[in-house]
């Protein structure tokens, strides 16, 4: 299963090939941590985007919250620019459920009104749970819902898929 | 077994740091520094505890930490509601748990509170329905662990690590409690040489089995140091005799700016608040380049974010 997934960094390109067409120069990419952050990072730097990249962290915004408490490793989000009024690529590795993106585009609110908010997923994997799509999509599968697709990044910077 | 931290380990209340693990201090330290940004965008506020109700008991007057306590609760998006509490010294512990059994059945979520008996925010936990949380904020003269965490705070921000540094609490530490809070913080996060320094009227006797050095000498105390937190010296005490003035106190254990001068160069200063200027600090001290005093008031914002979501997540 695992040797069947794609190269992530060949998605990544895709990725970036399907964007460029759409994408204003002053678009501000805002990945999720952790995936998310890795794979705009990426994005960032083939896209040639002039402003500083941003990261979420939706631990404060997490609809589990009260039933599983904080995340361990919560991280500051960063978002090194005023969003009012801006284009906004929203990035994440793996779309399943929907709430990781709902929760990042309800914190997105918090700091300030956006002109517009798109979606960018490595790994549409299907399983949704809302009423969310990705405008841009790496990869689109079904997987069955006791199985995870993760990223990883080993210690060169190499991105990895793997389904467990 | 510690009755601040549940089966597996996480924080259930917050009483003391006394026997709270480093990893325990070291999280809250972490998500406070997560919390510093909220304050600056332009929704001030997380939908954290939404729809939690958050009580601030206070048996005892307070208006710096009350009101940081509501901030922060109102940041994480909790309904708070401020109960201040006039209470005569003969107060029954009888009176308090019908007090609190009577928010309880209004569907309290957490109890904040302050009271002049030490011991009562853990009497309070002992009591209470296992989903509601109590946070200490300041029990006679035994512990204010937000107070102890914010301090902590402020030092790893200004200082980057525990490990290297050398920290005196000056002044009053036998009513302090929140010197006791500190010097547990600091010794569970590693800070190898923690001083108190006072008049043997004003330190605790056995002091040094908590692990710190003590000088009565202030300047001796100073030499080298790294962090210079201040105790208020209450007033009351003057009365009591264990002190001759203020102005005298003032002469041997104020610090001013040639006493600073002993410590390092890079040297910060810290006071809990409220300051008695000209008694325990000069202003020009207070008011100086090296002091984090107002600085210390917004971490602890922070900070308290920090403690609440970690008692209020995982609860339901």
């Amino acid at each position: 299963m695992h040797a069947s997934l794609p190269d992530a960094n060949t998605l990544i390109v895709r990725l970036a090939a399907a964007i460029a067409p759409s994408l204003a120069p002053d678009t501000l990419i805002v990945g999720i941590h952790t995936g998310g952050a890795w794979v705009a990072e990426r994005l960032h730097a083939m896209l040639q985007c002039s402003m500083p990249l941003g990261t979420l962290d939706i631990s404060f915004y997490r609809d589990d919250f009260s039933r599983i408490g904080l995340h361990p490793q919560v991280k500051p989000s960063s978002l090194p620019f005023d969003l009012e009024d801006r284009a906004i690529l929203l990035v994440d590795d793996v779309l399943h459920s929907g709430r990781t993106v709902r929760a990042a585009m309800n914190e997105l609110f918090d700091y300030g009104r956006p002109a517009s908010i798109r979606l960018a997923v490595l790994v549409d994997r299907g399983g949704h749970e809302l009423p969310i799509r990705p405008d841009f999509a790496g990869l689109v599968l079904d997987v069955p819902e006791h199985q995870n697709i993760n990223l990883s990044r080993l210690d060169d910077g190499h991105l990895t898929l793997s389904i467990a | 077994m510690n009755p601040q931290l549940t089966e597996d380990g996480r924080l259930r209340h917050l009483l003391t740091l006394d026997g709270l693990p480093r990893a325990i201090l070291t999280q809250i330290l972490d998500t406070a520094e997560s919390f510093m940004d909220v304050g600056e965008r332009e929704v001030k506020k997380v939908p954290l505890l939404r729809g939690k109700s958050i009580f601030n008991l206070f048996f005892e007057p307070s208006t710096r930490t009350r009101t940081t306590f509501e901030i922060a609760a109102k940041r994480l998006s909790a309904d708070v509601v401020n109960l201040n509490i006039a209470t005569s010294s003969q107060t029954k512990g009888e009176a308090i748990l019908d007090t609190v059994d009577n928010l309880a059945a209004m569907h309290a979520d957490m109890f904040i509170v302050r009271h002049g008996q030490s011991g009562a925010a853990h009497f309070i936990a002992r009591h209470v329905a296992p989903h509601i949380s109590v946070v200490n904020a300041g029990d006679g003269r035994h512990a204010h662990p937000t107070q102890g965490l914010l301090d902590m705070f402020t030092i790893r921000r200004y200082k980057g690590e525990f490990h290297n540094l050398t920290v005196a609490i000056v002044g009053d530490v036998l009513h302090s409690r929140v010197a006791r809070s500190q010097i547990h913080a600091l010794t569970t996060l590693g800070v190898p040489e923690v001083r108190v320094i006072g008049p043997k009227t004003l330190l605790p006797t056995g002091v040094e089995q908590m692990g710190v050095r003590v000088f009565h000498d202030m300047e001796a105390g100073l030499r080298g140091c790294d962090v210079v937190i201040m105790l208020r010296l209450q007033n009351e005490r003057m009365k009591g005799a264990l002190l001759p003035s203020a102005q005298e106190y003032f002469k041997f254990f104020g610090l001013t700016p040639d006493k600073l001068a002993l410590a390092k160069a890079d040297a910060i200063v810290m006071h809990p608040g409220p300051m008695n200027r000209g008694v325990e600090i000069d202003s020009e001290v207070a008011d100086g380049p090296q002091s984090v005093i107002l600085p210390q008031v917004t971490y602890g914002i922070a900070v308290r974010m920090a403690v609440m979501a970690l008692l209020a997540g995982g609860t339901a």
